[in-house]
């Protein structure tokens, strides 16, 4: 096990490596110059001189791979470089902003998974009902459209006619900030981030149960007259549930480029609508901060699947 | 055993005919390729069907509700929604199929490559798409737009190449297992060099693999643009894109007041995305062999 772990860790190494490499390439073939985003602006407007010395301080007048190595040196130290048209350091607008960000992911994920395993089981052991024809057809419908229309058609029927909800934002104003308050106002935007991937899991789940259903043991273990129900839930969801802990973590990036269109749909102030009011700024050393931190958090995160995978399904250790 | 074999090749129908068999009868995947089919001739023949001018601004009908003379009401701007509606099919359409068609070739190169060589150049390959599958697509994608600018052709570019790796893993892995059977090394032994093998012998077997994953690629494709062209970073206005015509929605006055203009161009995307995903379900039965029944 410890050995599958290190071996796990060691892959990923290069793929942190990669990408910064291609983080590093996107800011040097960003338009302008890519010095003037690594230099802090709170120094002032600088005299030629000093902006030479600071390019020296901070290796920019040396070869790319050194400067890579420096630049390096500088994001491992948590210096993403500074936006320019805000005048502070990436780091901090989006550490400041992650937060409710990972709120919003986080429970959607969790929904997806609950929602999308347990409809995926139902919809497999009551194969060919009408139950299952229609959550296949849902989950078909669900993967189809797309996350924005969805979000404004249920802001349109939910907060506009029938006003059971707020329309956006993370909590009513001038309110005392309060669980329920808060509660409103994730149903929506946690929601339709979460429909997608639940959609996935129900069709990956229903064919993993479907595959599991069907083998010998489960024949041989209804023989021996162990009831159905028994037989579906201790024989066999924990085989068929393993492959779907593989798909989940496919999916992370989705569920994160995802948000940034619910973020700015229910103005929910996370990174999402960091990424756009950058977009639009051409803010480029928030746009790379941006893809760093979220690409390094997808990398960490199926680092864990695969050693949470390692531990349900012993038969990967020995690979 | 040998007989047996040979008697059940000889009744069995052929391959494709019998691939054909299981499309046709997979309801939805034949509704499905009927709605795509009629996307295609709307796109195609947009002038007819739209009857007005998409660009033409209707100053004595700004924000007009449908009516006999706009049938599906007019915008801000006073230009047609239904002759928008109809014009934007030809973006969403062929920034979906250049931009699959763009993932396709360059995964399915890397993927065989990869698949067939094996060694130092699979794993490095193989880092390298795993890397670029860190990133969450949409935002790299929006990244580097803001970069090298919008414009519909850079669009298809950058979905396209960003978007392969998912197909090259797919046609490595059936390159892995292909490779080791005899007829490759027959084919080695009778002098084949890589590039034969790879274009004439094992290319061909992974032809319905490569086909559903780039028609669910198509179906991703196309969601990825309208969701562009909804941030505003898609296909730059006045060309009308159905997900730039719902950007507007996002002001909650138009949301409220003028649904004719931003039901329309989503229920268009959802359906096209449906079929589209319906075809590439009913294709994935047609060539699975365990899918036939007898």
């Amino acid at each position: 096990m410890t050995t599958y772990i290190l071996k796990r860790i060691l892959i990923t190494i290069p793929l942190l490596l990669g990408i910064t490499v291609i983080i590093f390439s996107l800011i040097h073939l960003a338009p302008g110059d890519p010095v003037t985003g690594m230099i802090d602006p709170t120094l002032g407007t600088l005299s030629a001189e000093a902006i030479a010395q600071e390019r020296s301080r901070l290796g920019l007048d040396m070869p790319l791979p050194l400067q890579y190595a420096a630049w390096l040196g500088r994001m491992v130290r948590g210096d993403l470089g500074y936006s320019l048209v805000r005048r502070s350091p990436v780091t901090e607008l989006i550490g400041r902003r992650i937060e409710s960000t990972l709120q919003l992911t986080v429970s959607a994920l969790a929904l997806a998974v609950v929602a999308g395993v347990s409809i995926g089981i139902i919809s497999a052991v009551k194969q060919y009902s009408w139950i299952d024809s229609l959550f296949t057809f849902l989950s078909f419908g669900a993967v189809s459209i797309p996350g924005f229309f969805l979000a404004l058609g249920l802001i349109y029927i939910l907060a506009l006619n029938l006003q059971l909800l707020p329309t956006s934002g993370m909590q009513t104003l001038g309110a005392p900030p309060s669980l329920w308050d808060r509660l409103r106002h994730m149903i929506m935007p946690v929601s339709v981030l979460a429909v997608t991937m639940a959609a996935d899991l129900v069709r990956y789940t229903r064919s993993s149960v479907l595959e599991v259903l069907g083998q010998e043991y489960l024949t041989v273990a209804r023989a021996k007259g162990v009831r159905e129900l028994l037989v579906v839930l201790r024989h066999g969801l924990p085989n068929a549930l393993i492959p779907v802990i593989t798909i989940i973590g496919l999916r992370l990036p989705a569920l994160f480029g995802g948000s940034i269109i619910i973020e700015q749909i229910f103005h929910w102030p996370g990174i999402g609508t960091l990424n756009i009011w950058a977009v639009h700024n051409s803010d480029y050393m928030v746009l790379m901060g941006l893809n760093l931190v979220s690409a390094i958090l997808i990398l960490f995160a199926n680092l864990l699947t695969d050693i949470v995978y390692a531990f349900v399904d012993p038969r990967v250790r020995y690979d | 055993m040998t007989e047996m074999k040979l008697t059940d090749a000889a009744e069995a129908p052929r391959p494709r005919r019998r691939s054909r068999r299981q499309f046709l009868r997979h309801r939805l995947a034949v509704i499905g390729t009927v709605v795509v089919l009629i996307l295609i001739l709307v796109a195609v023949f947009a002038p007819v069907i739209a009857r007005k001018d998409p660009m033409y601004q209707d100053y004595s009908a700004l924000k007009a509700p449908p009516s006999s003379e706009h049938i599906l009401g007019t915008d801000a701007l006073g230009r047609d929604v239904w002759a928008r509606l109809v014009y934007a099919s030809r973006v969403s359409l062929s920034v979906g199929f250049v931009a699959v068609s763009i993932a396709a070739v360059v995964g399915t190169t890397l993927g065989a490559v990869a698949g067939y060589y094996g060694g130092a150049v699979d794993s490095t390959i193989m880092r390298i798409t795993d890397t670029v599958m860190c990133f969450p697509l949409l935002i790299i994608i929006i990244t580097v737009v803001a970069m090298v600018g919008q414009s519909l052709y850079n669009i298809m570019a950058v979905i396209g190449l960003i978007a392969w790796p998912g197909i090259c893993r797919l046609v490595r892995g059936q390159f892995l297992s292909l490779r080791e059977q005899e007829f490759v090394t027959a084919a080695r032994a009778l002098g084949a060099g890589g590039g034969r093998i790879i274009w004439r012998h094992l290319l061909p077997n992974c032809i319905g693999p490569i086909t559903v994953a780039t028609t669910f690629g198509m179906a991703g494709t196309i969601l990825t643009e309208a969701s562009l062209s909804f941030l505003g970073l898609g296909v730059p206005p006045p060309q009308p894109s159905w997900g730039q015509m719902l950007t507007e929605a996002q002001k909650l006055s138009i949301l409220a007041e003028m649904p004719w203009l931003w039901i329309p161009p989503g229920i268009m995307i959802g359906l096209t995305v449906l079929a589209v995903n319906f075809v590439g379900d009913g294709l994935r039965d047609a060539f699975d062999p365990r899918m036939q029944s007898n």
